[in-house]
């Protein structure tokens, strides 16, 4: 590392040392006897007139670790006269220079600070730092760093055993596809609220009401609408084929879209494109309570005999199950957050729980895509299940009886998971 | 309309007309006090008018259902265009239009033409000829999005909690006979921190089991699938009981506001 003097460095110290003797000889002249003999006794505390803070030390820049190039580490050790009870510095500045052009002052940092992290740079422009601790009167500045360039990295290697555990949850879900393709029959056990479905739809039918069905508040981005959508295409079908009617009120705009889309594609399937009809879905609006409001009218104004919850829902969930239950209508409720669950269980006919909203497309639709996918995150399941099992032993008996290959095998595991989930 | 509406909406219309004007009298000292009498009593109906849904479907309901949602639809119109559009697209394309709309010139990058690009091709539904190239965006949503999820739930759902789950069933464990002489039911004693731990396990376990859909649920693994939704039902009925006091605390502030801010009877 290079230390460059502040170009006005000796300058201000000369300023110092001149404004420091004054000072010394206008206290001996003005000052008492006993006074004087103190001072004379204690040469040292002239010292303590001065102002200026020792500089912070050991600056060093490095790379930041797995990134796109694009970040820089700066660390340092702090001013000796930045502790706690005497603290004579204020904060830190840290200052930077882009491919050799001026310092010029990044960032002010509160006093106690031994690194910052510089962000949004460029892999292809070197940079060099200095960091200047000041106290009320002086600013000092460090040395300077070497100049550094960042580096990117294109493979995150920390994140080696989430890449494996990935890959054999693909691979399980590409097998299984496969296999359901190549006609093999894959068991799937039963789900009570999906069994309920056809004689929801049916019940509507004969009641000549309509169906509601509510893709939750969240947007396209969410896998929940993802799941409540393709939910939605298989009841639309049904629906279809029964000619019942069916009514959408949705807060998205693009979940308006898809859903458009969904309930047409179905009603092709079906055989009857002409009885599609985009009215079948609209947009209410982005407000949470706002939709509700227009849902609860929607439910107590066309009493529909049949509505579908499924997807992501918040504060609403029990506000819409209460008004869907309070006018008669069979309820099939689902989503994967728990904080809504109890309402949904508590208020409406069927509900599916968490992984059994995913689980419903492929329950419904039997299609090998969605099949293997379920099977795939079965064998993801057993993963989990296992591991937990041997990892839990493992620490028991490790930790009881102190037994070695036992504790080798519990942090091993800790190793591998702990790495996996970026810890 | 029926004689009956009419009385009860003339009703209505003139406690309206006397709380707005006793209200604005009440706030004399007040800057616009008939306007703040006004905003205060029109609050307090819209109030009133949700809570009659509790009763019924009525025109009241109705009247406060219809504003929110027109209002809040326009509002977020306005908030996308404004927020999305002009503060975060504009800048990054055009310095002559973010000098139009007021804002911050930024540095261009012209990547931001892809998401306008798909936008367009979203708006493609309005021809009836060139509607099928609205799927396109759609289908990069939908793929974006299961993408970025997977390695996200992946981490957060599954490696994290499989990992969190290492926990010791024995704790400070020095042989039977130590742990029945130092047995203590304290809530930081051996006995209950190693029961807490054995919930964890047992209830990850049987959880898991639960949401596994390739066997059936018969025998050891039925037994263990009902212990699981065993204690996902008490998680639920805690989890319940804790909503359920947040959402008393928003009728409170409710309640609050028509006693104290409407109608001044709480101090």
């Amino acid at each position: 590392m290079q230390y460059i003097r502040p170009t006005d460095g000796g300058r201000r110290s000369r300023l110092a040392f001149g404004f420091l003797s004054i000072l010394i000889v206008f206290a001996a002249l003005s000052a008492p006897v006993v006074a004087q003999d103190v001072v004379a006794d204690t040469p040292a505390d002239t010292t303590a007139v001065s102002h200026v803070p020792a500089p912070a030390t050991s600056v060093v820049v490095d790379d930041y670790k797995y990134d796109f190039g694009d970040r820089l580490n700066l660390s340092w050790v702090p001013s000796i006269d930045d502790q706690i009870g005497e603290r004579m510095v204020l904060g830190y500045i840290v200052y930077r220079s882009i491919n050799g052009g001026e310092f010029k002052p990044l960032e002010s940092l509160l006093p106690g600070a031994s690194s910052f992290e510089d962000k949004d740079l460029h892999a292809d422009s070197s940079y060099v730092y200095y960091v200047a601790a000041f106290s009320e009167t002086d600013t000092v500045p460090s040395i300077h760093t070497q100049a550094h360039q960042p580096e990117r990295e294109f493979i995150h290697f920390d994140l080696l055993w989430l890449f494996v555990i990935a890959a054999l949850i693909s691979f399980s879900v590409i097998y299984f596809i496969w296999m359901a393709r190549a006609g093999k029959d894959l068991f799937v056990r039963k789900i009570a609220g999906l069994d309920a479905v056809d004689d929801a739809i049916g019940r509507a039918t004969e009641m000549g009401r309509p169906i509601l069905f509510i893709p939750g508040i969240q947007d396209m981005d969410d896998v929940q609408t993802i799941a409540g959508l393709t939910i939605l295409g298989r009841v639309a079908k049904q629906i279809a084929d029964y000619d019942t009617r069916i009514r959408m009120p949705v807060s998205r705009s693009l979940v308006m879209t898809a859903a458009r889309e969904t309930i047409k594609a179905a009603y092709q399937i079906a055989g009857r494109p002409d009885a599609y009809s985009d009215d079948m879905v609209n947009y209410v609006t982005d407000e949470q309570f706002g939709y509700v409001a227009a849902v609860d009218g929607i439910m107590v104004r066309e009493r529909p005999a049949t509505i579908f919850l499924l997807g992501a829902f918040f504060a609403e969930s029990l506000i819409l199950a209460e008004t869907g239950n309070s006018v008669g209508a069979i309820q099939i409720a689902g989503t994967a957050r728990p904080a809504q669950l109890p309402f949904f269980i508590a208020a409406c006919d069927f509900t599916l729980i968490g992984e059994e909203l995913f689980a419903a497309s492929a329950y419904l639709s039997g299609e090998p895509k969605q099949l293997g996918s379920l099977k795939g995150q079965d064998v993801g399941k057993g993963i989990a299940m296992a591991v937990i099992l041997i990892g839990v032993i493992s620490v028991t008996l490790g930790k009881a009886f102190d037994i070695e290959i036992f504790n080798w095998i519990a942090d091993a595991l800790s190793t591998v998971f702990s790495k996996a989930g970026g810890s | 309309m029926k004689k009956t509406s009419v009385i009860i909406l003339s009703g209505v219309v003139i406690l309206f007309l006397v709380s707005w004007l006793v209200k604005g009298a009440s706030l004399s000292g007040e800057e616009n006090p008939y306007l703040q009498g006004f905003l205060t009593t029109f609050a307090a109906f819209l109030t009133l008018a949700v809570f009659s849904f509790l009763y019924r479907d009525n025109p009241f309901y109705k009247f406060a259902e219809h504003l929110f949602v027109g209002a809040s639809a326009a509002y977020w119109m306005t908030l996308g265009f404004w927020q999305t559009l002009v503060k975060k697209l504009i800048p990054k394309l055009s310095d002559g239009l973010a000098n139009f709309f007021e804002v911050p010139t930024e540095e261009h990058s012209y990547w931001y033409f892809l998401p306008v690009i798909l936008g367009l091709l979203l708006l493609m539904r309005l021809s009836k000829k060139g509607g099928w190239l609205s799927r396109w965006p759609l289908a990069f949503i939908v793929g974006y999005t299961a993408g970025i999820n997977f390695v996200g739930y992946l981490r957060s759902d599954f490696v994290k909690q499989v990992s969190s789950t290492f926990v010791p069933l024995l704790i400070d464990w020095q042989g039977v006979g130590h742990f029945f002489s130092n047995f203590s039911l304290a809530i930081d004693g051996q006995f209950v921190m190693m029961l807490a731990n054995v919930v964890i396990f047992v209830g990850v376990l049987c959880g898991l089991v639960y949401f596994f859909f390739s066997k059936e649920h018969t025998g050891l693994f039925g037994t263990a699938s009902r212990v699981g939704i065993w204690i996902l039902m008490i998680t639920f009925g805690a989890s319940f009981g804790y909503t359920v006091m947040g959402r008393i605390s928003l009728l409170v502030g409710r309640l609050t506001f028509l006693f104290k801010d409407w109608l001044g009877l709480i101090s």
